[in-house]
């Protein structure tokens, strides 16, 4: 339960979106209740199971300076139970209908789901509706939580020099916006956190008109519709939300460094991250542009990055390279490189400012920008496959500004891209000035002091 | 619930209809057409997986396992890998203790080219040197990466220690020495031995009729060995239990990994063993060691236990990762789970929803193509029979209290446990403490 998912998590990348292709995908409807609750409705008759997603468009870069963590801390506490439903009934529930069940928090989004035979959505979807109002908390469930929490930070970041220089470039790549803090939030904020906290911001963001409903699988809208009105269609709007603005980014100009070195650190690696446009702050097809240069420097190991370092010149184990495109503001593009025994940090760097030169000079060859369409239109089919990775796709793109229509045109936009925007993007966001170099290093164990 | 399903009612329906197809040249592939999604998966294993790895030379299966699309037939790795990425054709490869398991997906029009891939990397993969040297490179790295990984690092202490002497207790991906000492004779040479056509199952899913998939199945298997050349494995059970090994490392939290005997997946316990385990340890967020690890105490955030049955040897497994001072009070209260369920058994009402989950839950596993085809893979390697999918519910309900009572009685025994801790944790008496694997550059430090 209620894993906290870092930035440009697989499965949640536009890289993944689906849309019609040439096989036509399930038709999808979508409708809004009066009390403002979006719903969604994926059809998958194959199996007869559904998958039963609500989005709430809140994550950790909507909460208050401070108080870091605290949309995730929510999440798990989602689980304690309400007024009808005493805490662990709707887990026993599911268990007993055997389904699964789980939840996620991200920096734009919280979302639950749950995964049932289709005779028993409108069991679940009676829970969720009634936790989206009936929230109730108690310090005898708050405190041992909180516990947890910090236990998941520790398993997640404390034991990995890795996860902590992670931390370390976003702190230092958002210089303004609450992308630069965590999704699990800060230790020290963690531990100050109560109940207080967790009702006020339930108060604030879970409403039906700050939520999306999805309901992937076997079943159609007419029901999904009488279903919804039944139940979550009876929740009050409990709050309105505004808009989400959050502090805005500077433009960025200084190129930063920042090393994380620990003698637990056994194989050193590299890491350049950039300010990138997101699919809701970008212009034009600069972000279809930028999945395709991220496939082409680094989606495989026939892209440039891994050929240059890992194949060419033999100095890297590894490399590649990452969009999150999925933001409400402006995101990351990011190359990272491991070296191969005896390699420098530096020479891998070199070689990964030779291959953005590179592209920024001359683009990619036709051929190249072909595989990669190829390859990113495939996996839009590919999704279809699995109606919870559906699911997912439509919840993460919604809640990020996107609309229906954005996923299902994706593919033909894709297709759409020229070289010269490729090679437009590579130039106006590979720029030093817009990045954060990270460097994981070993160190020698702290001596013990004289 | 009163909307709970009827006790095995419910089947995959989707996959309950496996054809087994026989080809000309008498091989057999598991097919479940599917025509819905323009999308086919097919998987194939072969038994013999790391435990084949020769002694002082760990990791060669794993090795020989990622070469196979480095390149093979006439195509280096480079062109190779160009060939499957112009029609987005997927195919990986990987191994466990038990198999080398190749996995594919592909759009259905792409179906023959597919094919000819994957056949040229099981029957003809090139081992070229640079190959070679760059997946050795990246294996190393992967190892020196985790050596100091605490979760990593309590599995390879936990299976070294439980099975001294027995291929169990190498590390599968080997250690940076083991992967030094290998040539390509080595690698040719287990190729010759485990990829062959006397060890391989497979399972398909998609649009393929199975005339066309008995035709692709011959070719491929074709250019194939008759018969594999598999070392006996012998069948042992897991040692130290009792006893705790202390790995120090400077971390805040401790990751523990506990384990005993279990049973194997064709002992006749089987099926209750897993549905006790299940309400011990298992997947939903209601068994006992969540509840109170968890929940009541908030000890850890993931606290769990399954069965892990090899094919030479069954494990019970758990694990949990607690704050360095709590690490004793979360071993002594799991153990004294393990003691109450072994002691008391279930009670009626855990075991009626444990089993109401296990049935109702089982139609998720077969709810994308490369479930299914992993699936209609592992059947066959377990020899479990292609009317499993559709027996398995009713033998999950018939599953009676005296079964489950007999069942967590020999599952858990006493309570004893082997337990690994990797960190600083208190209220451990009586553990061996070990060095964690020094964190310098030298050559051995990723092997344990």
């Amino acid at each position: 339960m209620a894993e906290a998912t870092p930035a440009g998590a697989p499965g949640l990348k536009p890289a993944e979106i689906v849309g019609t292709g040439r096989s036509a995908g399930p038709e999808v409807t979508t409708f809004t209740l009066a009390n403002g609750l979006q719903v969604v409705v994926i059809p998958d008759r194959r199996a007869p199971v559904v998958t039963h997603m609500i989005w709430y468009k809140v994550g950790s870069a909507d909460e208050s300076r401070g108080e870091s963590g605290i949309a995730h801390f929510l999440e798990h506490l989602m689980f304690k139970g309400t007024e009808k439903n005493p805490a662990g009934a709707f887990s026993h529930a599911v268990a007993e209908l055997g389904g699964q069940e789980n939840a996620f928090t991200s920096y734009d989004y919280t979302s639950y789901f749950q995964r049932v035979a289709r005779e028993h959505l409108k069991t679940v979807m009676a829970f969720e509706a009634d936790r989206m109002e009936g929230l109730q908390l108690t310090d005898d469930v708050v405190d041992p939580e909180r516990d947890v929490i910090l236990e998941e930070r520790r398993s997640r970041v404390e034991g990995d020099p890795g996860a902590q220089l992670g931390e370390a470039v976003a702190a230092a790549l958002f210089v303004n916006h609450p992308y630069g803090a965590p999704i699990i939030g800060w230790e020290h904020e963690i531990e100050k956190l109560d109940r207080r906290h967790a009702i006020a911001f339930y108060d604030r963001f879970y409403t039906p008109n700050n939520a999306i409903l999805v309901v992937a699988g076997d079943v159609g809208a007419d029901e999904v519709r009488a279903l919804a009105e039944e139940t979550y269609g009876k929740v009050a709007r409990r709050a309105e939300t505004g808009a989400r603005l959050r502090p805005r980014e500077p433009e960025p100009r200084a190129a930063r460094r920042v090393q994380l070195s620990d003698p637990r650190v056994t194989q050193p690696s590299i890491q350049r991250n950039y300010l990138a446009p997101s699919y809701e702050t970008a212009e034009g097809d600069r972000a279809y542009a930028l999945d395709l240069l991220s496939q082409i420097m680094g989606g495989g190991t026939t892209a440039r990055v891994y050929r240059a370092l890992v194949v060419d010149k033999a100095i890297a184990a590894n490399a590649g390279a990452w969009y999150h495109g999925d933001a409400l503001d402006d995101g990351r593009f990011a190359i990272y490189a491991v070296p191969r025994d005896g390699r420098a940090l530096i020479e891998l760097e070199a070689a990964i400012d030779e291959e953005i030169a590179k592209i920024a000079a001359d683009g990619p060859t036709a051929s190249e920008l072909e595989r990669a369409k190829t390859r990113l239109v495939a996996d839009t089919i590919y999704a279809q496959d699995s109606q919870a990775t559906l699911a997912r796709i439509y919840g993460a793109s919604l809640a990020t500004g996107g609309t229906i229509e954005d996923v299902r045109e994706w593919p033909s936009r894709i297709r759409a891209v020229s070289a010269e925007s490729v090679r437009d993007a590579a130039r106006e966001v590979l720029d030093k000035r817009r990045s954060v170099t990270g460097e994981l290093v070993a160190a020698p164990a702290a001596a013990s002091r004289p | 619930m009163s909307a709970a399903p009827t006790l095995a009612a419910q089947t995959p329906a989707r996959a309950t209809d496996i054809q087994r197809v026989k080809t000309p040249g008498g091989a057999e592939a598991w097919l479940v057409e599917e025509n819905t999604v323009p999308v086919i998966s097919v998987e194939i294993a072969f038994r013999g997986g790391a435990a084949q790895d020769p002694e002082g030379k760990a990791g060669l299966v794993s090795l020989m396992t990622t070469l196979l699309d480095e390149g093979a037939g006439d195509m280096p790795a480079d062109v190779f890998q160009e060939t499957l990425e112009e029609k987005a054709i997927e195919l990986s490869f990987s191994s466990n203790r038990d198999a080398v398991t190749a996995s594919l997906r592909t759009l259905p029009e792409n179906l023959d080219e597919a094919f000819r891939l994957l056949t040229e990397a099981l029957a003809s993969p090139r081992f070229d040197e640079d190959a070679v040297e760059r997946m050795c490179g990246q294996l190393s790295a992967q190892l020196r990466r985790d050596a100091l990984d605490p979760d990593d690092l309590a599995g390879r202490v936990f299976f070294a220690e439980a099975f001294p002497g027995h291929p169990y207790g190498r590390p599968t991906r080997g250690a940076i020495d083991s992967l030094e000492s290998i040539s390509r004779a080595d690698l040719v040479s287990v190729h010759r031995k485990v990829i062959a056509r006397d060890n391989v199952v497979i399972g398909a899913v998609g649009a393929i009729q199975p005339e066309r998939l008995a035709t692709l199945v011959d070719h491929l298997l074709a250019g194939l060995p008759e018969t594999a050349e598999l070392v006996t494995v012998p069948t042992v059970a897991p040692q130290g239990v009792g006893s705790t090994v202390v790995v120090t490392l400077d971390v805040p939290q401790s990751s523990i990994v506990f384990g005993r005997p279990g049973p194997l997946r064709n002992d006749e316990s089987f099926i209750p063993a897993y549905v006790v385990n299940h309400i011990l340890g298992g997947g939903s967020f209601s068994s006992r060691l969540f509840t109170e690890v968890r929940e009541k105490r908030g000890l850890a955030y993931s606290v769990y236990s399954y069965l892990s049955p090899y094919d030479h040897s069954g494990l019970l497994l758990g694990g949990v990762a607690t704050r360095n001072d709590r690490a004793g009070q979360s071993i002594d209260l799991i153990r004294s789970e393990i003691v109450r369920i072994a002691d008391e058994g279930p009670t009626s009402k855990e075991l009626e929803s444990a089993k109401k989950f296990l049935i109702g839950s089982y139609a998720l596993r077969f709810d994308t193509s490369a479930k299914i085809a992993n699936q209609l893979v592992q059947l066959q390697l377990d020899h479990l029979g292609a009317d499993y999918i559709s027996k398995r519910n009713s033998m999950v309900a018939a599953v009676t209290e005296a079964e489950i009572r007999a069942a967590a009685k020999s599952l858990f025994g006493e309570g004893d446990l082997f337990v690994v801790a990797v960190g600083k944790p208190t209220g451990l008496p009586g553990a061996v403490v070990r060095a964690a694997p020094g964190a310098g550059g030298s050559k051995a430090d990723a092997a344990v």
